[in-house]
């Protein structure tokens, strides 16, 4: 994988403390951040948000076979998380047992090591989910 | 202000599909891309009977050659391969539905009366990297930044709308592995197909889990492959006393890249989309489909897609395959060439490989996986994990 330092670096703010966007005119949450509204087009008005750090298990996944930077951590749990403000967004879960991992299930943010380094030493953080029930 | 009438019926340009040429699918370590495109394109002119003269424009469908092999410009190098210089060459790039955008393209040249005769081709020579080059590759057709980023790959972007669909509407595992069973009993037919062994629900079962709940039966392969079509204008086949099939409708949608910025995980809203206005413009319904090649990348995409394309309605698409419906006998035949799953997927030919499946199966020239009577027929090219749809509708040609 390749993640060159100025992408990580643009990132910092959605993946380190997980700022979106709102459209203010029809109330849309937006995760990553989005310059124009698809629903709204040039009619919405996008405001930076910050995402609740909250939300549920809407589906999952166990990663088997892993790409590069990831080898060493499978088998990982993926889930698509939908945040209290019901934007979604894709991450892992861990700190958790199998059987734990469930559609509907409660979760919370944690800040993570994403992968292991890239060839350039740069290293990857950003958000990771732990179960909170 | 007065309106532009669109001219609907006998005058309008009818696309005929009078030549096709495929090479065989699989781990073809002795043949380059340039092999394979020559190969398909040599074999699809031969077919119609036409001369390279003839053809006055390419369009190419590829996703990944810079990745898979470090080249680019493809369109160019398609045209001087063949000997084709200097007519134009584009190429089309839309992940796994690269073919079937490139399929679209030549049928909206002729239909706007641009050219009377076109070649469509699609290309992916996937094994001259590792297979977790080929991964990181073809995970292009995800979103790089929020899904690949994570860990997603893209088994696992299915996986969750496996998951989805299990546990809304009860499809299960077995289900999924019926679709597998179903394609590689169908490629026992297809002499180009990349597999010829027939697998039961049991080694699907016990195949291990790449992404739970996909297992590796469930995956269609890493493949090699070309397919080329020559596409004509009724008015010039007329002339030209050519036989051959005719493309009624070729249709296209766009949907979010990543699977966490759509509606719904336990349906494909482009090929909703696509499907529907392809069904309207042909005048036909889903009922009237004789035979479909549906785009079974992972053996649940088959399931959802039945269901979206309207086949069947949602939610029953897993207990359709678990029925027979789907299979060379049922009431509507599915994937006769062996599909992705088991005749191979080099991601940019599958699109033309579906056309040409669908266009032999309306000839009458399928042998042992030959459907009775095909007089219509629909072929479904997906792009990612649903992102781009191409849906085209077939039918028998009368002159």
């Amino acid at each position: 994988m390749k993640h060159p330092m100025p992408l990580n670096w643009r990132k910092y703010a959605e993946r380190y403390n997980l700022y979106g966007t709102r459209c203010e005119t029809c109330g849309t949450a937006f995760f990553p951040g989005r310059k124009i509204c698809p629903n709204c087009r040039r009619k919405g008005k996008m405001v930076e948000e910050k995402m609740p750090e909250q939300g549920k298990i809407v589906s999952f996944t166990r990663v088997h076979t892993g790409p590069s930077g990831f080898k060493h951590e499978t088998p990982y749990f993926l889930a698509i998380i939908e945040l209290d403000n019901r934007a979604r967004l894709l991450a892992q879960i861990v700190d958790t047992e199998p059987e734990q991992v469930k559609i509907g299930t409660r979760v919370k943010r944690a800040f993570r090591k994403i992968m292991e380094p890239d060839k350039k030493g740069v290293i990857s953080y950003g958000y990771k989910f732990r179960i909170t029930e | 202000m007065e309106k532009t009438k669109i001219v609907v019926g006998e005058k309008m340009t009818k696309v005929v599909v009078v030549g096709t040429g495929i090479t065989k699918f699989g781990e073809l370590w002795e043949k380059s891309f340039r092999d394979l495109i020559t190969e398909a394109g040599i074999r699809a002119i031969e077919d119609s009977g036409l001369s390279g003269k003839d053809i006055e424009a390419i369009y190419g469908g590829c996703m990944a050659s810079g990745r898979f092999i470090g080249q680019e410009h493809i369109g160019a190098l398609i045209a001087d391969q063949l000997g084709l210089n200097p007519i134009p060459s584009t190429r089309c790039e839309a992940a796994c539905a690269s073919g079937g955008v490139a399929l679209r393209q030549g049928f909206l040249a002729i239909k706007s009366g641009a050219y009377d005769c076109v070649a469509v081709g699609g290309v992916e020579k996937m094994t001259e990297v590792s297979t977790e080059e080929a991964g990181f590759a073809l995970g292009g057709a995800g979103d790089q930044e929020i899904e690949l980023f994570h860990g997603a790959t893209f088994p696992s972007l299915y996986a969750l709308l496996a998951r989805a669909h299990m546990n809304e509407f009860g499809t299960t595992e077995e289900q999924m592995a019926m679709v597998a069973v179903k394609n590689h009993a169908n490629a026992m037919h297809n002499p180009n197909a990349q597999f010829h062994r027939e697998i039961t629900v049991e080694q699907v079962m016990n195949s291990g889990y790449v992404a739970e709940p996909i297992k590796l039966l469930d995956c269609s392969p890493i493949t090699d492959g070309a397919a080329a079509v020559i596409l004509c204008s009724g008015k010039k086949a007329r002339e030209l006393g050519l036989k051959g099939v005719e493309i009624a409708a070729s249709e296209q949608a766009s949907d979010a890249l990543a699977l966490t910025d759509r509606k719904s995980l336990t349906e494909l809203n482009s090929t909703k989309v696509a499907s529907s206005k392809a069904y309207k413009k042909a005048g036909v319904r889903p009922k009237d489909i004789d035979v479909a090649e549906v785009h079974d990348c992972f053996t649940i995409n088959e399931i959802i897609s039945i269901e979206d394309l309207g086949f069947f309605k949602k939610g029953e698409g897993g207990k359709a395959v678990e029925e027979g419906k789907t299979s060379l006998t049922g009431s509507i035949p599915i994937n006769t060439s062996g599909g992705l799953k088991a005749a191979g997927h080099p991601v940019g030919a599958t699109g033309i490989k579906q056309a040409i499946e669908i266009v032999e199966q309306i000839e009458g020239k399928c042998n042992g996986r030959q459907v009775k009577n095909a007089k219509l027929g629909l072929a479904h090219n997906v792009g990612g994990s649903g992102a781009t749809a191409v849906v085209s509708i077939f039918r028998r040609w009368g002159k």
